[in-house]
């Protein structure tokens, strides 16, 4: 059975907290719709091409595939991300954004005037063209693995600025928000298949540990539940 | 709302605002009190599953304040220049009905009484030259004695559950052998006890401590309160500490006092209202009432009152004093003033220790008040004379839910990699199988650290931003030291197999981007000189007697206890104040 993706969401928000979502909520329908879309290409409708194979090549590495499962980028975080830039916090409603901006020492805080989709914008045009002068005209997708692990150690350890934006500034804005996409609820369009609450063992919104208080030390036996009511 | 004058106002609806508006419209009086947030109902957007979702709640920080209307600046040292606190960090304030009471934790705590005159029992016991240079060591001007019924009041408000240790002088229970007498029970029994908490209530009693469960405003059963308002039990959800409750368990001023205080017709709510500031008359000895922004037409409201509560959380309060021209603002330089003086905060550092693969820790299991706790070295309950340092922390389990964002971005802690090859395996291994412990300490008040007015950065209204100059001392830094250094023979009583022992380093300075509590206190504070005092032992304000400031900023230093159920207290002591006292005769209740 296969649902229009628009309609499929409107009817699942039309059903959240109503007494007839616990009815279907829990349906095998609604695992494999799910399931289908998150197959489904997604098209970013704020990154550009290059900043999506950018944004794409950054999510893996920084939470790569290995015998746990797979990476940040199959989990959906570079559609979370895409889609958390035209959020209020993408446009940076939620921080205090007055001027006048200084440069001030790390502990006092983010001190820049970008909100995150600018500060994306910024400095993965920046790293890019980075990679181009030192890597004969590459972009950071086109470099091997190990050497995208090695740019963004370079990064992370934050001695070079990418435009206005200090290159650990971004490195940790990419890490949070590629951890955030992996473990938001997959509302976000991240956390596909609820794998990441799998991984650690969470159990998502089922939030009542009435009879579970204290396992003493066994695991909790329940795999994870989203908020439409995706299980895994 | 047509009239013009009302007998009280109540700035800010919180903990402090709520306590003291219902305490006036039971006295008689007409009260508005006006919020600068939204109005926030459990049952809309608090509900299930809806309100269960981390991205939403404590990343974006659904129910916190938006910085971007206005904010503090904060800087480490006099010399330095200060800049805006432009992301949610290192504390959390609240906006909209409920304040931080909606999404604090619930942890409830009365006071340890030798806190509440320090400064008397730190010279009694070592001596006038034990107190450091600099260090602005100060008594309440209150006594335990005074306060017990309005802890009392305040836990049966809450439907506090806790395990009391004496009543009336007598045993009562296996509670906090360190805790004050109690006049009564709590009003319900201890929360239960998580994996976490319970081995480290066995490995700290194997050590020759003494464990205790701490005091819970989470509902261990169904629970009616004096008001009548009812609470559910609460399930462990884990999605406490930064979000409503959905299960109506968590105290909150939403659940336990707003649904009586909206039956009754002398009391009016305003939302979204931004007091700019407390109006007063021409020789600033009364206020006259408040000037507000209605936040939805935009418009400036002029409101007159006969009494103004100041009770919009520890910074504000200080904020729109400086803002109102109430009291003499502190000058550091010269040791004036007191608007601003005496600005505290507490210590954290959390300690982790990993268990065997066998052992799961379930972290998502949580309740935000509940846990196990030591106060063996909290306030004076040790010999402070070899040691050299003021103060002191509890030490606890207080697993409050932990959900995977935060620990994801957390990271795995130790010297694992917090990105890419060997993250997953080591987040799994902590995620699954550690637990953490806190030392959650006092803070002293330095002549150094105090709040003013930001020079150059200003709120959306146009209004000098607040400017926070904080930073970590020496007693306190060694304070920490010394109580972490307890920490580890717990941890390996526990049988961990490996651990980490988080501190605070010799000249550590204070880190913005890091949460480490929402219990700021100080900046008008309450003593008994008003030289070194901001409001009397009632919390009246020495200069302008119709004004009340109420809430953590009148603490002369930083406690170890989590703030709240000293808030509660003082907010009841002072409404008692009002109403038996300052009504039948409005002036000052003490002569300065
Ligand atoms: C995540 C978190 C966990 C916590 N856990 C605990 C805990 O376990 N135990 C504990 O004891 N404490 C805890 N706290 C602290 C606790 O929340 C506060 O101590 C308590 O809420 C203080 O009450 P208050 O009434 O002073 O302020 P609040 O409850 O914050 O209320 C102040 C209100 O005033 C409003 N306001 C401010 N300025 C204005 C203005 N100019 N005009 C109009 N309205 C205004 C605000 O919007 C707010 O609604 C926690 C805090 C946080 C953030
Ligand atoms: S843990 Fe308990 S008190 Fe806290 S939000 Fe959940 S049900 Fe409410």
């Amino acid at each position: 059975m296969k649902i229009p993706s628009s309609t499929r969401r409107n009817f699942t928000a039309g059903l959240l907290g109503s007494a007839s979502f616990w009815m279907y909520g829990g349906h095998k329908v609604w695992a494999d719709a799910l399931q289908s879309e998150s197959t489904q290409s997604y098209k970013p409708k704020y990154f550009n091409h290059e900043e999506w194979l950018f944004l794409n090549a950054a999510c893996a590495r920084i939470f790569p595939a290995d015998a746990h499962g797979p990476d940040a980028a199959l989990l959906g975080a570079p559609e979370f991300i895409d889609r958390q830039m035209d959020t209020p916090y993408g446009h940076g409603e939620l921080w205090y954004m007055s001027g006048p901006f200084k440069e001030g020492a790390p502990n006092l805080g983010y001190q820049l005037s970008l909100p995150p989709r600018d500060l994306y914008r910024q400095a993965i045009a920046a790293a890019n063209a980075y990679v181009r002068d030192h890597h004969q005209g590459q972009t950071f997708s086109q470099l091997a693995i190990p050497e995208q692990i090695a740019l963004l150690k370079v990064f992370e350890q934050g001695k070079m600025a990418l435009g206005a934006v200090p290159a650990h500034t971004f490195f940790e804005q990419l890490r949070q928000n590629t951890l955030e996409g992996v473990f938001s609820d997959p509302l976000y369009g991240g956390n596909k298949g609820l794998a990441g609450w799998t991984l650690l063992g969470f159990p998502g919104a089922r939030a009542d540990f009435m009879d579970w208080v204290n396992q003493k030390g066994a695991p909790y036996p329940f795999g994870p539940v989203s908020i439409s009511g995706e299980t895994a | 709302m047509c009239a013009k004058k009302v007998d009280a106002i109540v700035i800010g609806a919180g903990w402090a605002g709520s306590i003291l508006a219902k305490e006036l419209t039971e006295a008689g009086l007409s009260v508005v009190m006006l919020e600068r947030g939204d109005e926030r109902a459990t049952a809309v957007e608090g509900d299930y599953p809806t309100s269960i979702d981390e991205l939403r709640g404590a990343i974006r920080h659904r129910l916190f304040q938006n910085l971007s209307q206005s904010t503090v600046t904060i800087r480490n040292m006099p010399d330095q220049e200060a800049l805006p606190y432009r992301r949610l960090a290192a504390f959390l304030p609240g906006e909209g009905v409920g304040g931080a009471g909606l999404h604090w934790s619930g942890v409830h705590f009365r006071v340890a009484p030798d806190d509440l005159a320090l400064r008397t029992n730190v010279v009694a016991r070592y001596g006038k030259n034990f107190i450091p240079e600099g260090m602005n060591l100060q008594d309440y001007g209150v006594t335990y004695e005074e306060l017990e019924p309005f802890f009392d009041k305040a836990e049966k408000v809450f439907g506090t559950s806790g395990e009391p240790y004496t009543i009336k002088g007598k045993i009562a229970g296996n509670g906090n052998r360190f805790a004050p007498d109690r006049s009564d029970a709590f009003p319900l029994p201890a929360m239960g006890e998580v994996y976490s908490a319970s081995l480290f209530r066995s490995a700290a009693a194997n050590v020759g401590y003494h464990p205790y469960a701490l005091p819970a405003a989470n509902a261990s059963a169904q629970y009616t309160n004096p008001y009548g308002v009812q609470m559910g039990p609460c399930n462990f959800c884990g999605y406490c500490s930064g979000y409503d409750c959905y299960m109506y368990s968590k105290a909150s001023p939403n659940v336990n006092i707003l649904p009586a205080l909206r039956q009754d017709p002398k009391f009016t709510l305003i939302t979204k209202a931004h007091v700019l500031k407390v109006n007063l008359d021409a020789d600033k000895k009364k206020a006259t009432g408040v000037s507000y922004l209605d936040l939805r037409t935009k418009k400036q409201v002029e409101l007159d009152a006969d009494l103004v509560i100041i009770s919009a959380f520890q910074f504000h309060n200080v904020h729109l004093m400086l803002l109102s021209g109430i009291g003499q603002p502190y000058d550091p330089q010269q040791n004036t003033g007191t608007v601003g003086r005496n600005f505290v905060y507490q210590t954290i550092t959390t300690s982790r220790a990993w268990l065997s693969p066998k052992q799961y820790t379930n972290l998502f299991v949580g309740a935000g008040g509940a846990g196990v706790a030591i106060d063996d070295f909290n306030s004076m309950n040790f010999d402070h004379g070899p040691l050299g340092f003021v103060g002191g922390s509890p030490v606890w389990v207080n697993q409050a839910g932990v959900k995977p964002i935060a620990a994801a971005i957390g990271g795995p802690g130790g010297k694992a990699p917090t990105w890419g090859e060997g993250y997953k395996d080591a987040m799994v291994d902590t995620y699954r199988h550690s637990l953490t412990i806190d030392a959650h300490g006092s803070n002293m008040a330095y002549r150094d650290v105090y709040l003013d007015l930001d020079p150059t950065y200003s709120n959306a209204y146009g209004q000098p931003l607040l400017r926070m100059t904080f930073n970590w001392k020496d007693n306190d830094i060694r304070m920490n030291q010394y109580v972490v250094g307890k920490i580890e023979p717990i941890i390996k009583a526990m049988g961990a197999t490996r651990y980490s022992l988080g501190m605070l380093k010799d000249g550590e300075v204070f880190d913005t981007r890091r949460y480490q509590t929402t219990h700021l206190g100080g900046g008008a504070i309450m003593g008994t000189d008003p030289k070194t005092s901001c409001v009397n032992r009632y919390l009246q304000s020495w200069d302008v007697s119709n004004v009340f400031v109420i809430g953590a900023s009148a603490f002369p230093q930083g406690m170890g206890y989590n703030p709240t159920g000293m808030v509660a207290a003082l907010a009841y002591w002072a409404a008692y104040h009002i109403r038996t006292t300052y009504l039948k005769n409005p002036g000052p209740m003490v002569q300065a």
